[in-house]
């Protein structure tokens, strides 16, 4: 797991992107009830890295995020596109440590502050 | 290939030729048309005076193996060649069809062709009544029919005081009893139309540079600046006398029921045909019989099926149907003369049976009463006279178009069958409301008895429409979207609720859209202040009001450019458009631009994005009002002016047009008096023009009137409802709207002008709010951890000089998915 930024960093409702040390890119999520997602910044439809900046919310009480270029949903849960099923997100761990936002790749585990 | 001879391009020729290809697309078909311009509505020819234009009106459209030879008259018919001539050559046919039409009766009268009278038939005419209306002011029609009150319109509408002089006892006297006639000549009077009835002119001199018209009765003579003969037409049949086709005694091409003259081989079809000796004078047996010819071509065995002759317009604002017969054997009627209606229906003796009847004022009741004629009465006589509450609905035989005869049941079949959900739909798959449109209030009535209903719901979590959730903002003060979805709403939103209601805490003037909670709202392009663009990267359009720039801020633009490596290209509004800005360098672009005086620009957002303009009457030799500064002042006005859709605006300096305001959502076209606004214009996927709300009124009222329409437009439409639509949806429409802004009928104009008060007052620039504060600013970092880094996906390559996103390799995904359709029950 890696530290990535305070948590009060993140405005409730909106995302940050990551720069892991392998190069991967991050998209992280804090919802308005401060729980914290993170899936990859990848928007697979347009190949450009931009899911942070997409809207979160949800459909059906699935908490999702929408892609910012052509607004396709993804749960935030599962990383499956609601928009077309074949297309997912990466999911990463997330958790919260010392006040720290902390992201890693080989967890199931989701945590909330 | 068989040769097919088309006399006259008209609406029922037009309708013939598209019946004919669609049915049998072998023939080879040349039509000779006198007229400059191909086939257009005649029926809504007033319109033209209603800002309408000829382009609009037009009902051409490309057929295959059709040659229409505009301006081209048929002069000559030899029959044993069968040959038709025209002054340019000469046309072999096979079959030949008349499509002639009328031409304006004009009674032989001394003078009737002196300068200044004129007859109104065609787009010429009304270009020449036009011309010859301009600087004048007072006009007298001749005729109190159909024509006579359309000609009428047309004179009041170029702003002449206007007389009409009918020979008849009475207005309509064909469609009309004596009471009806006096009803509808009571609601003409009110516009301030002059009707003289129980007149006729007897002789017209030139005097002084005007007109007089002597009449029959006694010392009543008309002083005017034009007269306009609409006392009726005659079958264009000259053509066909002259080759030995019969006649009939009054007129007319004699036909039988399949429309075939006393040559087997020509037809005749619309105004022109007397069928077995009648002449048909409305668009609908004409449109028949071309279908009865197209079937008859196609080798079928169609026959004229008979006329409905029931008519229902709306002549100067006035309802006026007419149907089934004129008199029978018993009659009932009802006139209410505080409320200018009156209705007549005419009975069988035992009153059971509806033969016909007739409605001034208000014609609620027609499709209903039309469908009846000929079966029981269909409902309790005082609901059907006096507009109570009637049961049961319209049976599936009832004629809801009668231009396009298009029943009840099509229209039900169209929704159920065929998917139909929107009137649109519905005219592209019946051609029902395509002529006159008076039937389109009904199609919005079945599509809502199919069904259909068009959900305002904003999204799964608020029930409530944009217009809705508005008032509650409005009303309750509430200033936090948690809170609003938390007391009327459901769940934790989406991007549809959020920034709708973003927009609408913006519109009601909260500060900043980035303070506080509505940070999390916005949508992404407002959340940066910039145009996200497919790669991730933003564009930056600095605020150019009026398409006004100096030399030093065009060199900032082309500085920045070079400095941050930005692509630039000019847009359509006027600006200059700069591309390829990497997120954590746009604070540092709109500090340059601040500092040089700019203001970052929306070119993104539901939000006014420019107002361009023309050069107006300090450079131009046209110009009659500024328009430079007439758009500057609009623009930096309603900047940062968050709305249910962009809105877009222009100022023309002159008629010209060449700012293309009528293209906008509110245009400001100069005259010589003040200013034109137009509004409900948009480019776009259906273009469409906009409508003149206002004339010739000062700067002052301008602004004024386009403050109370922008902020109606905020309160009352729907998400992503442009203006036009909006415009269109207004139950009453443009006149309606007048009506609210400008006569304040709801008496609201007062809080809309304190709501667009409050916005021109809180304005600030929202860029140089992000750079001042730096808890705003930390949010523009590529990476939360490495706020510098950037993003090494993304890539350019050059392409005629500039850089370009470096091939982008998964574009066949990329769909975007549909936002808010139809729901069916």
């Amino acid at each position: 797991m890696e530290a990535i930024c305070d948590f009060d960093r993140i405005i409730p409702g909106r995302g940050v992107a990551a720069l892991l040390e392998d190069g991967t890119q991050v998209a992280v999520f804090r919802l308005a009830d401060d729980s914290l997602y993170a899936v990859s910044n990848l928007d697979p439809f347009m190949d450009a890295n931009v899911m942070s900046r997409g809207l979160v919310g949800d459909r059906g009480g699935e908490p999702i995020v929408t892609s910012p270029l052509l607004k396709q949903a993804f749960s935030l849960k599962t990383g499956v596109c609601l928009d077309d099923e074949a297309v997912a997100l990466e999911v990463f761990a997330v958790e919260v440590l010392d006040g720290q936002v902390r992201v890693g790749v080989n967890s199931e585990v989701k945590a909330s502050a | 290939m068989s040769k097919l001879v088309v006399i006259g391009d008209g609406m029922v020729g037009r309708r013939f030729l598209e019946a004919v290809t669609q049915r049998d697309p072998s023939w080879e078909v040349t039509v000779l048309c006198e007229e400059p311009r191909p086939a257009y509505d005649r029926v809504r020819l007033s319109a033209f005076f209603d800002g309408v234009s000829a382009e609009e009106l037009s009902l051409a459209s490309d057929l295959d193996g059709v040659d229409v030879r505009l301006g081209e008259a048929a002069v000559s018919i030899d029959r044993e060649a069968k040959v038709v001539r025209s002054a340019n050559g000469e046309y072999a046919y096979d079959k030949l069809v008349f499509a002639t039409g009328s031409y304006a009766f004009v009674p032989p009268m001394e003078g009737a062709d002196l300068d200044g009278v004129f007859v109104y038939r065609t787009i010429e005419d009304l270009e020449a009544i036009k011309a010859h209306s301009a600087g004048r002011r007072h006009g007298v029609v001749i005729g109190g029919g159909l024509l006579g009150l359309e000609a009428a319109n047309a004179l009041k509408l170029l702003g002449l005081e206007t007389q009409i002089v009918e020979f008849a006892p009475w207005l309509m006297a064909r469609q009309l009893d004596e009471a009806g006639g006096g009803i509808l000549k009571q609601h003409i009077e009110k516009l301030g139309i002059g009707v003289d009835c129980g007149t006729g002119g007897t002789k017209i001199e030139a005097v002084d540079g005007r007109l007089r018209m002597e009449t029959n009765r006694e010392g009543v003579a008309y002083d005017t600046d034009l007269i306009i003969f609409a006392a009726g037409v005659r079958p264009r049949d000259q053509l066909a006398r002259e080759c030995g086709i019969e006649v009939g005694e009054r007129g007319g091409i004699i036909t039988d029921l399949s429309c075939v003259t006393s040559d087997p081989d020509v037809y005749a079809i619309g105004e022109v045909a007397a069928m077995e000796g009648m002449c048909y004078g409305l668009v609908a047996p004409g449109y028949s019989m071309a279908e009865v010819v197209a079937d008859r071509l196609a080798g079928g065995e169609a026959t004229f099926p008979g006329a409905d002759m029931s008519t229902k317009l709306k002549l100067l604002g006035v309802d006026v149907a007419q149907f089934g017969a004129m008199d029978g054997p018993l009659s009932t009627t009802y006139l209410d003369p505080a409320n200018g209606t009156y209705a007549k229906l005419i009975l069988s003796d035992d009153a059971q049976t509806l033969l016909g009847g007739m409605l001034v004022g208000d014609a609620e009741t027609y499709p209903l009463l039309r469908a009846s004629v000929g079966g029981k009465v269909p409902g309790k006589l005082a609901d059907l006279l006096g507009g109570g509450e009637i049961e049961g609905a319209l049976p599936d035989g009832a004629q809801v178009c009668s231009c396009n005869a298009v029943t009840k049941g099509d229209i039900m079949n169209a929704i159920h069958a065929d998917g139909c959900a929107d009137v649109g739909a519905l005219k592209a798959c019946t051609k029902a409301g395509t002529s006159c449109g008076s039937c389109i209030p009904m199609l919005k009535q079945l599509l809502k008895e199919g069904g259909v209903e068009v959900s305002n719901a904003v999204c799964e979590h608020f029930t409530q429409s944009r217009a809705e959730l508005f008032d509650i903002v409005k009303v309750t003060g509430i200033t936090t979207f948690s809170e609003l979805i938390a007391r009327y709403g459901t769940g934790a939103g989406c991007d549809l609720c959020k920034p709708t209601v973003a927009s609408i805490l913006a519109s009601l003037s909260n500060g900043h859209i980035l303070e506080g909670e509505q940070a999390s709202l916005q949508d992404t392009n407002d959340h940066f202040l910039a145009n996200m663009q497919r790669n991730g990267t933003y564009s930056v359009v600095p605020r150019i009001p009026g398409g006004e720039i100096t030399p030093d801020k065009l060199i900032v633009i082309g500085e920045v450019a070079k400095e941050f490596d930005l692509y630039t290209k000019i847009t359509g509004g006027q600006r200059i458009d700069m591309f390829g800005a990497r997120v954590e360098d746009l604070p540092k672009i709109w500090r340059k631009l601040v500092d040089a005086g700019f203001e970052s620009g929306h070119a993104y957002g539901k939000a006014l994005r420019t107002v361009k303009s023309c050069v107006g009457t300090d450079w131009c030799r046209y110009g009659v009002q500024d328009s430079v500064k007439m758009a500057i002042d609009l623009e930096l006005r309603y900047r940062g002016l968050r709305s249910p859709h962009k809105l877009k605006s222009a100022v023309s300096g002159c008629a010209r047009e060449c700012a293309e305001a009528r293209g906008k959502d509110f245009g400001i076209i100069a005259t010589e008096h003040g200013w034109n606004l137009y509004v409900g214009g948009n480019g776009g996927f259906t273009p469409r023009h906009a409508d003149l709300l206002l004339s010739d009124v000062d700067s002052e009222t301008l602004v004024r009137t386009i403050d109370r329409f922008l902020m109606f437009y905020i309160s009352t439409a729907d998400r992503l409802q442009r203006t036009s639509k909006w415009v269109e949806g207004l139950e009453g429409g443009i006149d309606y709207l007048r009506e609210v802004i400008v006569d304040d009928k709801l008496g609201i104009c007062g809080e809309l002008d304190a709501l667009m008060e409050k916005h021109v007052e809180n304005y600030a620039d929202e860029w140089k709010g992000v750079i001042d504060d730096p808890e705003k600013l930390q949010r523009f970092v590529s990476f939360v951890n490495a706020p510098e880094a950037p993003d090494p996906k993304i890539e350019f390559e050059e392409v005629r000089g500039q850089k370009f996103p470096a091939g982008t390799t998964a574009r066949s995904h990329s769909t975007p998915v549909a936002l808010g359709t139809p729901v069916r029950k």
